[in-house]
C-alpha cells in the first residue's frame, strides 16, 4: 500500500470542518480509522457477533477464534515471545495500572522506589502514586536536559538500591524525543530492576520487538493505532504474568470455584475478567493489517520525513517556539507562540480545518518544569503530509495576524 | 461564524492588557477558580466597603485572551457597585452566555451592556464557554464566602 493517497483509505478526510479540508494534527492524541477497521467492527456486529470462550455454539467458537487470532496478531507485530504475554485491556491506562496494582502488592514495600520520567503522562505517574499512598513508596523522577530529552546518565542517577521499578515512555507525548528504551532495560536489569514502558506514543510509529527491547511490561493503546477505542494491550513477560496476582475477579479469569477456595486460570485469562471488547480486539487485527501494508519502515521514513519539515517551517517562523529538541524526535512537534495562549491558537486554527491539542496534554509535571501553564501540539499520523504542515504554518501566521504579531 | 468575531478587537486588547490584574489590598472577600481541562486559574479579590459596595476588585492568575478579557471587563464594570447589583449582573451575564440574546440588567449602563456582548461570540463555541465564565463564578464565590474553589468540571 503507498502512502500517497492512503488519505483515501481514512474516510473522515472525505468531510469538511468549517468549510475547510481537514488537517487532522492530533493524532498523538487518537488516530483516525481505516475504512477496513470500520467495517470490520460492523461485519462482526452484524454477521458473526457472540460472546467469547463460554459457548459451544458455532458462532462462540467463530468469534473466539477471531478474538485470539488479534492476540497472535499482536504477538507477531511486536515479536513477543509468546501468544499468553498478551493481554488485552480497556486501555494502557489499564495496562499500567494492573501492573501498578499486582507488582505493588506483591513486590512493593514502604521506602521501595519507582523511577519515572519528567516527561510521564499522567496515566504513568497517577497509578504509582496510588502505592506512594496506599504503601508509602517513594517516586523519583529522572530529569530532563535542555532539550527535552530523558538520556540514559539522567535514569542512572536516580537508581539506587530501593529502586524496584523504572516506568518511563517510550516516547514523550509533549517533546516527541524517543527514549533509549533499550539501553535503560539493560542498565535496569543488570541492577536487577524491572521495567515498563509506556508505549502509548512508541507504538503507533516506531518498529517494536519486545525480545530486543527486552523490557518487562510494554502497555499500548490501539485508539492510538489506528484502531478502536476502548481497547489497550499489555504486554508482560510470561514469568511476570505467572508470578503476579490477578488484577480483577470476575467470570472467565477463574479455574475453579468453590464456597471456601477459588483457583485462577491460565494465561491470559487470569487477566481477562468479564466480557471484553469483543468486537474492538477483532477489528484491532485490522488495524495491525493496515500497518503492516503500509510497512513500518516506509511509515517510520515517511513520518521522520515529515517531522523534521515540520520542524524546520516552525522554526523559521518568528515568534514560534518549539518545545524541545531532541536528536530523535517523532511524531510531535508541541510548541507555544509568544503573545498567544495555546487555547486560543487551537480555536482559531480549528477555523481552517487543522486539529490540533491545547493544554498541558496530561504532562502537568513537564509544564510545570517548563515554566509554562499550556502548549499547543500538532502531533502526526501516517496519513499527513506536507501540505497538512504548510497549512498548519499558514493557519499558525492567521492566527499571528489576528493577534496583531 | 467569523472567527473575528470572537478575538474582537476590545477582547485582544483586554486579553493583552488586562486591566486589574493585581491584588487587592486589604481584600476582605476572595475566592480561586481554575478550569482543569487547561489549567487556567484565577484568583479574585474583592474589597466591600461598610454599605457593601464593591470599593476595589482585583484578580491574579493566567488563561487564554478570552479568560483574561473576560476577567478584565469584569473587574472594570462592577466596580463601584452595589454587591446586591453585582449578583444581579453576574447571572445576567452567565443568562447571556448560556442562553439569552442580550443582556437585561437594570444595573448596567448601555455601554456597559456594548462592552459585555464582546464576549458573546464564545456562544459559538461551546468548548470555551467556560474560559469566558470562570471568572463569573469565582467572583460569585468569593462574595458567598463558599471557601470553594470553582471547578469549571464542576459547573453546569
Amino acid at each position: 500500500m503507498s502512502i500517497s493517497g492512503i488519505k483515501k483509505e481514512f474516510p473522515i478526510f472525505s468531510n469538511k470542518i468549517h468549510n475547510n479540508d481537514l488537517v487532522y494534527l492530533d493524532s498523538a492524541n487518537s488516530s483516525q480509522k481505516p475504512q477496513s477497521v470500520i467495517d470490520r467492527v460492523n461485519e462482526f456486529y452484524t454477521n458473526e457477533f457472540s460472546n467469547t470462550g463460554r459457548s459451544v455454539h458455532y458462532l462462540a467458537v467463530a468469534a473466539t477464534n477471531l478474538y485470539e487470532n488479534t492476540r497472535s496478531s499482536v504477538q507477531n507485530y511486536i515479536n513477543a515471545k509468546d501468544k499468553n504475554e498478551i493481554v488485552f485491556t480497556k486501555g494502557a491506562t489499564e495496562a499500567i495500572n494492573l501492573v501498578a496494582n499486582t507488582f505493588g502488592q506483591k513486590y512493593l514495600e514502604k521506602g521501595d522506589e519507582i523511577l519515572i520520567t519528567e516527561l510521564e503522562h499522567h496515566s504513568n505517574y497517577v497509578p504509582w502514586h496510588f502505592l506512594r499512598q496506599s504503601k508509602g513508596i517513594k517516586i523519583e523522577f529522572a530529569e530532563i536536559n535542555d532539550d527535552g530529552e530523558i538520556t540514559l546518565e539522567s535514569i542512572e542517577k536516580k537508581i539506587n538500591s530501593k529502586t524496584k521499578l523504572i516506568a518511563i515512555t517510550h516516547l514523550s507525548n509533549v517533546t516527541g524525543a524517543v527514549l533509549p528504551v533499550k539501553e535503560i532495560t539493560e542498565l535496569a536489569h543488570s541492577k536487577g530492576i524491572a521495567v515498563l514502558v509506556d508505549g502509548c506514543q512508541g507504538a503507533p510509529h516506531l518498529k517494536l520487538d519486545m525480545q530486543d527491547i527486552d523490557c518487562d511490561f510494554y502497555a499500548i493503546s490501539c485508539h492510538k493505532m489506528y484502531g478502536p477505542t476502548g481497547l489497550g494491550v499489555l504486554y508482560a513477560k510470561k514469568k511476570w504474568l505467572e508470578q503476579l496476582p490477578p488484577y480483577q475477579g470476575g467470570g472467565g479469569m477463574i479455574n475453579d470455584v468453590k464456597k471456601d477456595s477459588i483457583t485462577y486460570g491460565d494465561l491470559p485469562n487470569k487477566y481477562e475478567a468479564g466480557t471484553m471488547a469483543t468486537a474492538q480486539v477483532i477489528a484491532f487485527d485490522q488495524s495491525i493489517k493496515f500497518l503492516e501494508k503500509v510497512g513500518i519502515e516506509s511509515m517510520i521514513k515517511h513520518e521522520q520525513e515529515l517531522i523534521e519539515y515540520g520542524q524546520e517551517i516552525l522554526k523559521r517562523n518568528n515568534s514560534v517556539k518549539l518545545i524541545g529538541n531532541p536528536k530523535n524526535r517523532a511524531a510531535v512537534l508541541s510548541f507555544t507562540i509568544e503573545g498567544v495562549h495555546p487555547h486560543d491558537i487551537a480555536t482559531i486554527l480549528d477555523e481552517d480545518g487543522v486539529a490540533i491539542r491545547a493544554g498541558h496534554h496530561c504532562c502537568q509535571i513537564l509544564h510545570d518544569k517548563l515554566g509554562i501553564s499550556a502548549s499547543a501540539r500538532a502531533s502526526l499520523g501516517v496519513y499527513n503530509t506536507k501540505e497538512d504542515l504548510d497549512q498548519l504554518n499558514s493557519s499558525i501566521n492567521n492566527c499571528k495576524k489576528i493577534f496583531n504579531l | 461564524m467569523n472567527i473575528k468575531e470572537l478575538y474582537q478587537e476590545i477582547i485582544l486588547e483586554h486579553g493583552k492588557n488586562p486591566r486589574n490584574l493585581r491584588k487587592t489590598e486589604n481584600f476582605n472577600k476572595d475566592a480561586m477558580g481554575k478550569n482543569p481541562l487547561c489549567g487556567d486559574n484565577v484568583h479574585v479579590f474583592l474589597k466591600l466597603d461598610e454599605n457593601k459596595k464593591v470599593e476595589d476588585i482585583s484578580f491574579e492568575g493566567s488563561g487564554c485572551a478570552i479568560s483574561m478579557a473576560s476577567a478584565s471587563i469584569m473587574t472594570d464594570l462592577i466596580k463601584g457597585k452595589e454587591e446586591v447589583e453585582v449578583k444581579e449582573i453576574v447571572s445576567d451575564f452567565l443568562g447571556m452566555i448560556k442562553e439569552n440574546p442580550e443582556l437585561k440588567s437594570k444595573n448596567l449602563e448601555e455601554d456597559e451592556k456594548t462592552k459585555l456582548m464582546c464576549l458573546s461570540g464564545v456562544k459559538q463555541y461551546p468548548m470555551r464557554v467556560k474560559c469566558a465564565t470562570l471568572s463569573w463564578h469565582t467572583l460569585i464565590s468569593a462574595i458567598d464566602n463558599t471557601q470553594e474553589e470553582i471547578n469549571t468540571e464542576k459547573l453546569d
